[in-house]
């Protein structure tokens, strides 16, 4: 069967990797710093924020994209203010998107990224405090390197996880062709229109890129691997 | 006095009250046992423990009061923990030059080369932190503390977490650190052998208080202190290597108080040398031991008779030549002899370690 895409659909792709790229630096950014807290926090209300960062893993994706929909659409909490200051709502967009998919991934980065956290402990941070590290420095050169292995299977996950994306694109994104159309939604497109040709492309492409993604990371996996350092 | 500190905390059961002046140089040992808040105030004096009611002083400079606080990273100090805690993912090379690198160039004083003879670490550079001992680990550790160029070392119980054979793998690293580093070390301990032999000062703790802090001899053989009294109780004797007796193989320390006789020793003639005896080694003659196998007995005088725990002994304290011997002898000998303060006897001791 020769494999041949139709604009559109070579248009979801590009949109799908988009977004899988885009949320997953945002998400590491923002969740480094979060799960270094968590792991390391006394705090007792500790409990209710690691249940509410698992809960996008448990809620159907969408009843989540049904609630985002809600707030980033025009009458919503987010959305409404960004109309109020001149601004578009966020619902049936990139950038809605991008939410979404962020909070879709959210336990798979915060997961990895606070176990090896955990795992690095705090001691090597005060030896290299008392090596006249300041605290910025002890971040990139003793945490990250300790817990890269944590660092590249949150980004795996999370690239994986929203590559496969359904329901919550679906719900707050529709389904705009060029915009926010994405692979997995192009793929129900043509089995809905009966094109079952173009859906075998579209998937066998998905399932190809997905397998050599996890091969070269496995691979790079045990290459990162820190002695002495189980993460 | 070079630091100040005063440091006041309330955790839980546990209340540490202490007001230290450590000297600016030689090795001061924090002393007590486990709970008495000796690694407590080392991270206070370190930063990594902050708290509230705490001030301290270095060498004049303010590093925390109740409104300053500075951080750890800027502290002019070295610290050794228990356990090594090599970086995992640098080799021991990159271990050692990790704070050097973090401190400009007009501040390095020691050089990356000196450290690596003074500890003996030639062939370990290349090394990750796992392929090596506990005892290597640590040497790397100290070393990578001493290429801050600190200008204190706080060192928590290097060795506690080693092996006998690693200790004394180490021990001679740090009697030759003690020896040739111009800075104040602050050691904390429970082993009163290793403080005996690496201290000059000590700070004896008990539950979170001071009981009382001076230099090591006074405070090893003070009787109004636990020191003198428990079964480790001893005297160190500090001294000059005088002459090897080849033959015997022997080597003669002189001081003022007279001279001892110790299994030889690898010490060129006049280095000094100290001498630890153990109250339970010494036993006291009123007239010179002639025809005894005890090779040393020194003239003393009494200074104190005082009553030891166990009621069937005494505590005698011995003045030698300004330096202080402690001799445990039976209430029996004690009133048989007719001791009494200020006498003049012999000292015969049966043993004496070198440290």
């Amino acid at each position: 069967m020769p494999i041949s895409l139709s604009p559109q659909d070579t248009m979801a792709l590009w949109v799908t990797f988009k977004l899988a790229v885009i949320s997953t630096t945002i998400l590491l950014v923002l969740c480094a710093p979060a799960a270094w807290w968590l792991a390391h926090t006394r705090w007792r209300g500790k409990v209710v924020v690691e249940a509410l960062v698992t809960l996008p893993l448990v809620l159907p994706p969408t009843v989540l994209g049904f609630y985002l929909l809600l707030l980033l659409g025009p009458r919503g909490w987010v959305g409404g203010t960004l109309e109020s200051m001149g601004f578009n709502h966020l619902a049936f967009s990139f950038t809605g998107l991008v939410i979404g998919s962020m909070i879709y991934s959210l336990p798979f980065v915060m997961q990895p990224l606070t176990n090896a956290f955990q795992a690095t402990g705090t001691r090597v941070l005060e030896v290299a405090a008392t090596l006249r590290a300041s605290p910025l420095d002890r971040f990139f050169t003793i945490v990250a390197p300790l817990a890269r292995r944590g660092f590249l299977t949150a980004a795996v996950l999370s690239f994986a996880h929203t590559l496969g994306e359904f329901g919550v694109i679906i719900m707050i994104g529709g389904n705009i062709p060029g915009q926010t159309q994405v692979a997995s939604i192009a793929i129900y497109d043509h089995v809905e229109a009966m094109d079952y040709q173009s859906a075998h492309a579209l998937a066998l492409i998905l399932v190809v890129l997905s397998f050599s993604l996890l091969l070269a990371v496995y691979g790079l996996n045990k290459k990162f691997k820190v002695v002495g350092v189980g993460s | 006095m070079s630091i100040q500190a005063k440091f006041h905390l309330e955790r839980g059961d546990f209340t540490l009250d202490v007001d230290l002046q450590i000297p600016g140089k030689g090795v001061t040992a924090l002393f007590g046992r486990s709970g008495s808040g000796k690694t407590t105030i080392l991270r206070c004096l370190a930063g990594l423990e902050r708290i509230e009611d705490a001030r301290l002083q270095f060498n004049g400079d303010l590093w925390q009061d109740a409104t300053f606080f500075l951080p750890v990273h800027q502290r002019p100090l070295g610290y050794v923990f228990q356990e090594a805690s090599l970086f995992p993912h640098l080799t021991a090379k990159n271990n050692l030059l990790y704070g050097f690198k973090r401190i400009s160039a007009r501040e390095r004083r020691v050089q990356l080369d000196d450290v690596v003879s003074l500890l003996g670490l030639e062939t370990l550079l290349t090394r990750y932190p796992d392929a090596l001992s506990g005892g290597q680990r640590q040497r790397v550790a100290i070393g990578r503390a001493l290429l801050t160029s600190p200008q204190l070392l706080l060192m928590d119980e290097p060795m506690a977490s080693l092996d006998v054979t690693s200790k004394g793998e180490i021990l001679p690293y740090l009697e030759r650190l003690r020896d040739e580093l111009s800075i104040p070390v602050v050691y904390v301990s429970h082993a009163i052998e290793e403080v005996a032999r690496l201290a000059d000062h000590m700070v004896l703790l008990e539950a979170g208080r001071t009981l009382a802090q001076g230099p090591l001899q006074t405070l090893l053989t003070r009787t109004d202190l636990p020191l003198a009294h428990s079964e480790q109780a001893s005297a160190v004797i500090e001294g000059t290597v005088a002459v090897h007796h080849e033959p015997d193989h022997l080597t003669e320390v002189t001081f003022a108080g007279g001279s001892l006789l110790i299994s030889r020793q690898q010490r060129a003639i006049g280095a000094p040398l100290r001498a630890r005896i153990l109250a339970r080694d010494v036993s006291v003659a009123l007239a010179r031991p002639d025809a005894s196998s005890v090779l040393n007995s020194l003239q003393v005088r009494i200074a104190e008779i005082s009553d030891d725990p166990h009621p069937g002994h005494m505590i005698l304290s011995l003045d030698v030549g300004g330096q202080t011997l402690l001799a445990r002898i039976s209430l029996r000998s004690c009133r048989q002899l007719a001791l009494e303060k200020g006498q003049t006897l012999w000292a015969m001791v049966k043993g004496v370690a070198v440290t």
